[in-house]
């Protein structure tokens, strides 16, 4: 691969069980508080425990995209509206123009909640979808990328990218080839999933779902627990002289495991992959990176196979943990919101504990925190792996460390 | 500029069984005759998963298997980008007749091949491929977008890419809100111009604002407008004439792609 430049995270925002925007997102992980609940998400019936986003359902879409109104689009809204992320973007895309701003958003179900209500009122005779039913603006993977591109008012190219619980993360990957190529000048990244049957009972049909909280790298963990965020970052070529607390997207690495369509490699060779193509691809070694925010969903052959990919590449004393205790898992919008996380660690320098852990597994060689620690940061790297084997490793930095020191 | 050479084309859609077949018709050498489209099961996957494997999957496999084998590249270690406006209707219907029932089983099966990116996972299953494979939607614009993926993965420094761009109609109640008429899939390698391999044909992309180019043809430029992975085929057309000139495809609603082709 030829080295391409690195990228400037100009502004970033999640909503997410954590929080509201990045001060609440950085106080609960602060404060080592679990967002997690029991599940009383819509119809479901299920003993499992979720990350929901307080207030969804009262958020209104602005009356010229009323059609796109769907739990995951307000989810999206709700998510552009902290830290003024729109405003930003609207200022930015004033300024580059809205053809030279693209829009990369990962998502695993989009609107496919409002489909599944739709599917309960079926005409008992014909088996027609009620009036209303919206499959362009809601049920479709490109509604979510289509909204926000309409809302803040870009015209540049626009994909939805939808690889399961690694979408989100390839989406920074893709939107920084652009940027490379110099077909765009800005990009509006970040993913969005939002609560929704098919994934709680799906899930569970795959017997990963925890009956508790997840306790990822718990000697005795028993699934994941599903949770949801809208998370976005605002990406321009690095300017002149970046700040010291400028945050940058070093590199980026993808691959695929090619074992098993729900069940990741036992050995985490496609994680490895992941992460040696991202530390490849930044021209930086094992040895650069301070911290690993891990995928670690809890379900006991994930954390195993990363944490064997961890150790294989990064020995057993590099510091590493889940946040998915903590904000549950928030599938197609993980990448986006532990990038999030990431960003907020390096400028605070916090690596968040993994929390609900009791009994660490021993048997994973990792150095795996279960309490926050304070730390100077410097590199980070982020692990985000979904369904179909589709892996994604992101590789962040501050601009004051941003190369090997 | 974004550029590449066309290495090997799959394609497979309504009475257009193959590349050579649709080659012919758009060459207008044979009339198109249309007819619903066969999708075979995938032979590279074990019996067990083509036995199961939806109608997505056997499309994107069988397109992606014509263009590596047109290539004559081994899949092993080829990047793939794939791109669908819809992924798989029928998995989608089931599971959603499912969760309207009292029962709300859903089988662990249909749950985990819902992901957009099924194709993608099987197919890097059935070749062993773990090079790294990423799975698009743009609605209508999907074929635009997979392509424009497909030449910045090029240019980001990887010699060839797989593009596999495929769309299957809906079952009712869904097909009444999204009219995609049948199956067809359109797959490409790509490679770095320049690079040993001589391909079919040198392609240089840019964003335009220019009109989209039609297909005299009645009934194919009706095939264009009704399913979004056929907007590929005025570039097949020239792919299929082997001479040189620019076509432009439909993308999203504020631009469009030019190709300029080079036989």
């Amino acid at each position: 691969m030829t080295r391409m430049d690195a990228v400037w995270i100009r502004h970033y925002t999640a909503a997410s069980a954590l929080g509201l925007g990045r001060e609440a997102t950085r106080a609960t992980l602060e404060a080592g508080r679990s967002a997690l609940a029991p599940c009383r998400f819509e119809s479901a019936q299920l003993s499992t425990w979720v990350g929901e986003v307080a207030g969804v359902d009262a958020v209104r879409l602005p009356a010229a995209h009323a059609a796109y109104n769907c739990r995951n689009n307000r989810l999206a809204q709700l998510g552009l509206s902290q830290d003024g992320f729109a405003e930003l973007a609207r200022e930015r895309i004033a300024h580059w123009g809205a053809a030279r701003v693209g829009v990369f958003m990962g998502t695993s179900t989009s609107g496919v909640l409002e489909t599944e209500i739709a599917y309960r009122q079926r005409d008992a005779h014909a088996g027609a979808l009620p009036q209303g039913f919206e499959y362009r603006c809601a049920h479709n993977a490109f509604a979510l990328t289509d909204y926000v591109r309409r809302v803040l008012g870009a015209a540049g190219p626009a994909v939805t990218i939808c690889t399961a619980c690694s979408s989100s993360a390839k989406v920074f990957a893709a939107a920084r080839r652009m940027l490379a190529a110099g077909l765009i000048d800005a990009a509006v990244v970040g993913g969005v999933d939002s609560l929704c049957l098919t994934t709680l009972y799906g899930f569970h049909s795959l017997q990963l779902t925890a009956p508790g909280p997840c306790r990822p790298f718990d000697r005795t963990r028993e699934g994941l627990s599903i949770g949801e965020a809208a998370a976005f970052a605002w990406l321009e070529r690095p300017r002149g002289e970046p700040a010291g607390t400028d945050i940058l997207l070093l590199g980026a690495g993808e691959s695929s495991d090619a074992h098993h369509m729900s069940s990741p490699h036992p050995e985490g060779a496609g994680a490895r992959r992941a992460m040696q193509a991202a530390l490849q691809d930044a021209q930086l070694d094992a040895s650069d990176v301070d911290y690993i925010n891990l995928h670690g969903t809890g379900t006991p052959s994930n954390d195993a196979a990363e944490a064997r990919a961890v150790h294989a590449l990064f020995g057993s004393q590099l510091p590493c943990s889940s946040t998915k205790g903590a904000s549950g898992h928030a599938l197609g919008a993980a990448g986006a919101l532990e990038a999030v996380i990431c960003a907020l660690a390096l400028q605070a320098g916090l690596m968040p504990g993994g929390l609900n852990t009791r009994e660490l597994d021993t048997s994973l060689q990792v150095h795996y925190l279960t309490r926050n620690r304070r730390a100077p940061l410097v590199r980070v790297l982020s692990n985000s792996f979904g369904f179909g084997g589709a892996n994604c490793s992101l590789l962040f930095a501050r601009a004051d460390g941003a190369r090997a020191g | 500029m974004l550029a590449a050479q066309i290495l090997g084309v799959g394609v497979l859609g309504p009475g257009l069984p193959d590349w050579p077949a649709t080659a012919a018709v758009l060459r207008a050498e044979c009339p198109y005759a249309a007819a619903a489209s066969v999708l075979p099961p995938p032979a590279a996957l074990p019996p067990a998963e083509r036995r199961r494997a939806g109608r997505v999957v056997r499309l994107a496999l069988a397109i992606g298997a014509q263009a590596v084998a047109d290539a004559g590249i081994s899949a092993g270690d080829l990047p793939a980008v794939f791109a669908s406006s819809g992924g798989d209707g029928d998995n989608c219907h089931e599971i959603c007749v499912a969760l309207a029932s009292a029962e709300r089983a859903i089988s662990p099966t249909r749950f985990h091949n819902s992901v957009h990116n099924a194709a993608a996972g099987y197919w890097s299953i059935a070749h062993g491929c773990q090079a790294p494979s990423t799975a698009l939607c743009a609605l209508d614009a999907s074929f635009g977008a997979g392509l424009l993926e497909a030449l910045l993965q090029l240019q980001a420094g990887t010699e060839a890419v797989l593009l596999v761009a495929y769309d299957v109609d809906d079952p009712p109640p869904l097909r009444a809100h999204r009219p995609v008429a049948d199956a067809f899939g359109v797959a490409l390698v790509l490679g770095v111009l320049g690079a040993a391999q001589k391909g079919r044909a040198g392609l240089q992309l840019t964003l335009t604002q220019a009109p989209t180019t039609r297909l005299a043809e009645p009934a194919l430029e009706a095939l264009r407008n009704a399913i979004p992975a056929a907007r590929s085929l005025p570039l097949l057309q020239a792919l299929s004439r082997q001479t040189q000139g620019c076509v432009v495809l439909d993308y999203l609603p504020e631009q469009r792609l030019q190709l300029q082709l080079t036989p």
